[in-house]
């Protein structure tokens, strides 16, 4: 088991060097420099430019600079803002936990609704339940994300009244209860656009199992219906919804940029799209680290619960 | 013999096409998309649209006489503006796909076909790609270059490849040791005609089915690249940048015109795709039956 999970670490090394890679040669790509933002001074001359350029390392080739930005990393330096003038790793980390909370909150709320409609829809295919979910559930799969989110505002928020508009806290008011009330309308935006693919699959997987020979066993014996469904059935074919829920955590990360900013949540996406209107490289590189590390974490903690769902997996690595 | 075997693929043939028009959502979606491209193609060759003027007595003007839908903020038409945004919406969803498929087949049958080396640094990159967020690898993109309508579709087109690449990947890789590929050649044939003759038809339907997804997300990305502020710009229209309107909360909450109809469109345009790439992966899928009337 840790020999397992070690190896799915050394597999995940590789592609986050991949991801910031890409990221820092893209950046370094701008037509802009950064400089020019900040020296917007039209009293700097020539030689100012010259030694800030000097002084921030733009004068070295993008490999040395990547290099060099790498080994601030190490060190838990990422970097100062040119936004704020203050340092990334701060600023990207008092973002982190809010992202983290709509994200994990959403991705509990799709599978709490969409694994038991699923099981519902596999067990009676081709019924008007059946034809319901799906053709709802596609449906909310393809509303973008912001549309659901005004749709939602414009309902709840402002002809309901029920619910805030935005922000994370009532002004002054930094409780839990507070906290929720704001969590609810990003949260259910990003449930409406997922629950879609986890049904899908859900009822796909639910229905090949249905189909075993273990199934029938089960039912032969005797056993109640709920039992053969849930123990016999679920457990098979909660194997494959894992994976869709691993291949889902990077279009979380992208849909909370999107509903942040609709909600004006403050994460992470909402920093993302500030620091690009603003090209604010190094917070750029900070939020793309920290997102990259998070995707891989939450692919480490999938592949750890296939080991637990899948006897198979755990013997055989 | 040969006469036996065409009669075979017709009639598969045949059953696809039969379950494909028994799917009603996918034929639902066929008849809307097949409306919406007619109207923005012809709307604008009929009638006299102008999506950029203002009109400067009708700022933020409600539905009425003269301005059917409205107009937005600046005075612009809001129904000349949704056709336009129209052309420009499902262009970028089927052009990008489009590039997306001519980067993704190529690099998964070489990785498939050749393996090695190939296979190594095109399946990790695909990895890589997949294990990112590609909205924010698009928003660093779009901000390096100039955000135009081609570089969206450009960026939009490059950054989808990877599920092509898989799939074709995963085709190659069954089909590349069957007993045709080998005798095949055995006999000498060069590896591309193996690749075209025997490969891509075998992969045909999972690709259609995945451009048909892809269009799609194409579409919902430049929507939302757009909602931003960072996709396609004004005065240019997409229905994306139309929206961008209700991020002030007075065309939310009072100027519903404003807003509500380029996001149904949006919906019932991604829809209508998905249903139609949906009913395609039933039809080809041999385990669908066909239903007797």
């Amino acid at each position: 088991m840790t020999k397992y999970v070690i190896k799915r670490l050394l597999i995940a090394i590789p592609t986050f060097f991949g991801i910031t890679i890409l990221v820092y040669f893209l950046s370094s790509l701008a037509p802009g420099s950064p400089l020019e933002m900040l020296m917007a001074d039209p009293m700097a001359t020539k030689e100012d430019m010259e030694a800030l350029r000097a002084q921030m390392g733009l004068d070295q080739p993008v490999i040395i600079q990547y290099l060099r930005w790498l080994q601030n990393l190490f060190q838990g330096n990422l970097g100062t803002s040119y936004r704020t003038n203050l340092p990334v790793m701060g600023m990207v980390l008092e973002r982190l936990g809010p992202t983290l909370i709509l994200t994990i909150a959403s991705t509990v709320l799709s599978v709490l609704i969409a694994v038991p409609l699923g099981i519902v829809s596999a067990y009676k295919p081709y019924s008007p339940w059946d034809y319901i979910s799906s053709g709802l559930s596609f449906i909310g799969a393809s509303t973008p994300t912001f549309f659901t989110g005004l749709v939602f505002i414009y309902v709840f928020a402002v002809k309901v009244g029920i619910l805030p508009m935005g922000g994370m806290y009532d002004s002054g008011i930094e409780t839990l209860g507070s906290m929720v009330r704001h969590l609810i309308l990003p949260c259910l935006t990003l449930t409406v656009f997922n629950v879609g693919s986890i049904l899908r699959q859900t009822r796909g997987s639910m229905m090949e199992v249905f189909s075993e020979d273990y199934i029938r066993t089960a039912r032969a014996k005797g056993l109640m219906e709920l039992r053969v469904i849930i123990v016999h059935g679920l457990r098979n074919a909660l194997i494959p919804v894992v994976t869709v829920l691993s291949t889902m955590i990077p279009f979380l990360f992208g849909g909370a940029v999107v509903a942040e900013q609709v909600f004006s949540w403050p994460g992470l996406g909402s920093l993302m799209v500030q620091s690009i209107n603003s090209r604010d490289y190094p917070t750029i590189m900070g939020i793309t680290v920290v997102i990259a590390a998070a995707v891989l974490l939450g692919n480490i903690i999938t592949d750890i619960i296939y080991s637990i769902l899948d006897p198979k997996i755990r013997e055989s690595r | 013999m040969e006469k036996k075997e065409r009669i075979k693929k017709d009639s598969y043939s045949r059953d696809v096409l039969k379950k494909f028009s028994q799917h009603k959502l996918a034929m639902l979606g066929m008849t809307i998309i097949a409306v919406e491209v007619l109207l923005v193609i012809l709307l604008p060759m009929v009638m006299e649209l102008d999506p950029y003027t203002s009109d400067v007595l009708n700022f933020s003007a409600a539905p009425g006489p003269g301005h059917i839908l409205g107009t937005d903020d600046t005075g612009r038409d809001l129904f000349a503006r949704l056709v336009y945004g129209g052309r420009v919406s499902l262009m970028v969803g089927l052009l990008s796909a489009i590039i997306s498929l001519m980067i993704g087949v190529p690099l998964g049958l070489v990785a498939g076909y050749y393996k090695g080396i190939w296979e190594t640094v095109i399946m990790r990159l695909a990895d890589i790609f997949m294990s990112f967020p590609s909205m924010i690898l698009i928003l660093v993109l779009v901000s390096v270059f100039d955000p135009s309508v081609w570089t969206i579709i450009f960026v939009i087109g490059i950054l989808g490849w990877t599920d092509f690449a898989k799939l074709i990947y995963g085709n190659v890789l069954s089909v590349r040791e069957k007993e045709y590929v080998e005798s095949a050649r055995a006999v000498g044939t060069k590896d591309l005609p193996i690749l075209i003759k025997y490969v891509i038809p075998n992969a045909f339907a999972p690709i259609l089915i995945n451009f048909t997804f892809r269009t799609a997300q194409a579409i919902i990305q430049e929507s939302s690249l757009s909602f931003l502020g960072m996709g396609v710009q004004p005065p240019e229209a997409s229905w994306g940048n139309i929206l961008y309107a209700a991020q002030s909360i007075t065309v939310l909450s009072t100027r519903p015109w404003m807003w509500v109809p380029a996001g149904i469109l949006l919906v019932l345009t991604v829809s209508s795709i998905n249903f139609i790439g949906d009913g395609m992966r039933d039809a080809l899928d041999s385990r669908t039956k066909i239903r007797k009337k």
